[in-house]
């Protein structure tokens, strides 16, 4: 099954101008800890699919608000020449067909 | 503000951000509940570095004013105060005085008597280069370069204000606090950490309350009120349809945070880590257990510089040929666009003094770099050639010199003249104007927390309003 079958809402955004964070969100606790126990959602993962560093990778995960989240360096600051998504709104798409296994 | 004995205060939240459009029977729901004040945040850099290196507002005048006038009105007829922040988006002085003249406007129509304090938070630069001598301006992660030059070629600096220079508007007996760029949780934690209540409560009340409906279950048109008290935040909205749930309230702190347990303010970081958040019935939702810790007082700055002048040319490609091939033929296009642009422009446009991008919506446009599907080649690519310059009349010839490259650069499979490109526009060129980007990401360490602000008390009435 893939990431997107089972997460009731996957959406990227900025954080301030500088940060892109990730949040995989879950109808359920069954859904939440099947993901989250399966460990293919994980810095490194998220590191390889979004080609930035390891250590730069922040990892969430908010059981009370049932969702896993990420936290990267913007790849090009907000409004910079060549920036094609201001709100940083539409990155989310790597993660959609995570497998999970 | 007779407080001691108080047992909780509560406030209302009537909308994300002033001009976003207040819903006014909700409003007057949570009015009948007796609040003990209204507060909203006008401001974000959402929308990204315009507003502030232009000094405009993102929304329009008229919205901002339905929206402040509710408030403003609500406000009076309860006797209670109206806390603004971060005024007309950017929270510069240039935003502040624009959503200052629409209060004069409101003041005038409906004949009312505000106590005002408003507050800039514009930075001299002067001041800023010192604390930078000082090594009193420190990066956050990731954070561009800084000096004296970046700091000088700013169009505008802000500083964000924690809750100590509204307390001290209120102290002095503000009925209208008008702040430029400041935390919008401050704006709710200010009168609750002065009335005595806990700071983790008083901190977290403000940051699930500040975006208006947001923090329901889903969103829609209503107004959000909170309770602190000496354990406990209770928050509900007023509107119809709408909830807070356990789940929706604990997510809120997810949105735009890069970490959704620690929220770093002024004076300290709030930590979420041990919060509870439980229903009390199927709308409104208790949170418990919500910290704070002080830490030594530091102010965010946020400063935009101009990066130069754009012209746009909008069209699409829709030759199978020359999809196939786009990168190679947009990089033939690109060297004939230079070649023109020295013999036409000559010394007026230094090759490192301009930049042209093309924009290939359908391959990459919106994920650049991270685009996981590079190689899908769609059956039609829509592309923006963005030209930037250091003045909008070479952008324009910059936009102007790359249409006949676009239209007509040959490819091997076609023997004679093609036209490879559809100009969506004529005048195919759009002169987009100036356009800026965010310069820095630091913090400023004041020797105090207000000498960063600086506060101007008057009073607006009908009959003084010129």
């Amino acid at each position: 099954m893939i990431l997107a079958d089972i997460a009731s809402l996957i959406r990227s955004k900025n954080a301030g101008p500088f940060t892109l964070t990730f949040d995989v969100m879950f109808a359920d606790l069954a859904g939440y800890r099947r993901v989250k126990d399966s460990g293919a959602l994980n810095p490194a993962a998220f590191a390889k699919l979004y080609r930035c560093p390891v250590d730069k990778v922040r990892y969430f995960e908010c059981e009370n608000a049932l969702a896993l989240k990420f936290s990267i360096p913007r790849p090009l600051t907000q409004g910079e020449l060549g920036d094609g998504d201001t709100h940083g709104g539409q990155q989310f798409i790597p993660l959609l067909n995570v497998e999970i296994p | 503000m007779a407080s001691e004995e108080l047992q909780q205060i509560r406030f209302v939240s009537p909308v994300g951000s002033v001009g976003g459009g207040i819903a006014g029977s909700a409003l007057d729901e949570a009015m009948a509940q007796a609040p003990d004040f209204i507060a909203c945040d006008a401001g974000t850099t959402d929308a990204g570095p315009f507003s502030l290196g232009m000094g405009t507002a993102a929304f329009p005048r008229e919205a901002v004013k339905r929206d402040l006038s509710l408030m403003l009105r609500a406000g009076r007829k309860a006797n209670i105060p109206v806390i603004i922040g971060s005024a007309g988006t950017a929270g510069g002085d240039v935003h502040v005085d624009w959503v200052l003249e629409i209060a004069r406007e409101i003041v005038a129509e409906h004949d009312l008597t505000l106590r005002t304090a408003v507050i800039y938070a514009e930075q001299d630069k002067t001041y800023l280069k010192r604390l930078l001598g000082e090594n009193r301006i420190l990066p956050l992660d990731p954070a561009p370069p800084i000096s004296d030059s970046i700091i000088d070629g700013s169009s505008r600096i802000v500083g964000m204000m924690g809750v100590e220079p509204l307390q001290q508007a209120l102290s002095d007996g503000a009925d209208f606090v008008l702040a430029g760029r400041c935390s919008d949780s401050a704006l709710f934690a200010a009168i609750p950490l002065m009335r005595g209540f806990p700071p983790g409560l008083a901190w977290h009340a403000g940051k699930v309350s500040e975006c208006g409906t947001l923090v329901c279950e889903t969103l829609g048109k209503g107004v959000i009120f909170t309770t602190v008290s000496q354990d406990e935040i209770t928050i509900r909205p007023y509107g119809a349809g709408l909830r807070c749930t356990p789940q929706s309230v604990a997510a809120h702190s997810l949105y735009e945070n890069a970490n959704p347990y620690l929220h770093r303010e002024c004076s300290g970081t709030f930590d979420l880590t041990d919060s509870t958040f439980e229903a009390i019935d199927d709308v409104t939702v208790r949170i418990r257990g919500s910290k704070f810790m002080s830490e030594p007082h530091t102010v965010k700055l946020e400063g935009a510089e101009l990066a130069g002048y754009q012209s746009i040319i909008v069209g699409g490609i829709r030759d199978p040929y020359i999809i196939r091939q786009l990168d190679v033929w947009l990089d033939s296009v690109r060297k004939y666009i230079d070649e023109s642009v020295a013999r036409v422009l000559g010394d007026k446009a230094d090759k490192n003094s301009y930049r042209i991008i093309f924009h290939k919506y359908g391959i990459n446009a919106v994920m650049g770099a991270l685009e996981p599907d590079p190689k899908h080649l769609p059956h039609e690519v829509g592309i923006v050639l963005e030209a930037t310059a250091p003045t909008q009349d070479m952008a324009h010839k910059l936009a102007q010199l790359s249409r006949q490259p676009l239209l007509h650069y040959p490819i091997k499979e076609w023997v004679g003249s093609i036209t490879a490109f559809a100009c969506l526009h004529n005048p195919a060129v759009i002169d987009r104007g100036p356009v800026y980007r965010f310069n820095l990401n630091h913090v400023a360490v004041p020797s105090t927390p207000v000498e960063m602000f600086r506060t101007h008390l008057m009073d607006l009435c009908a009959s003084r309003n010129s």
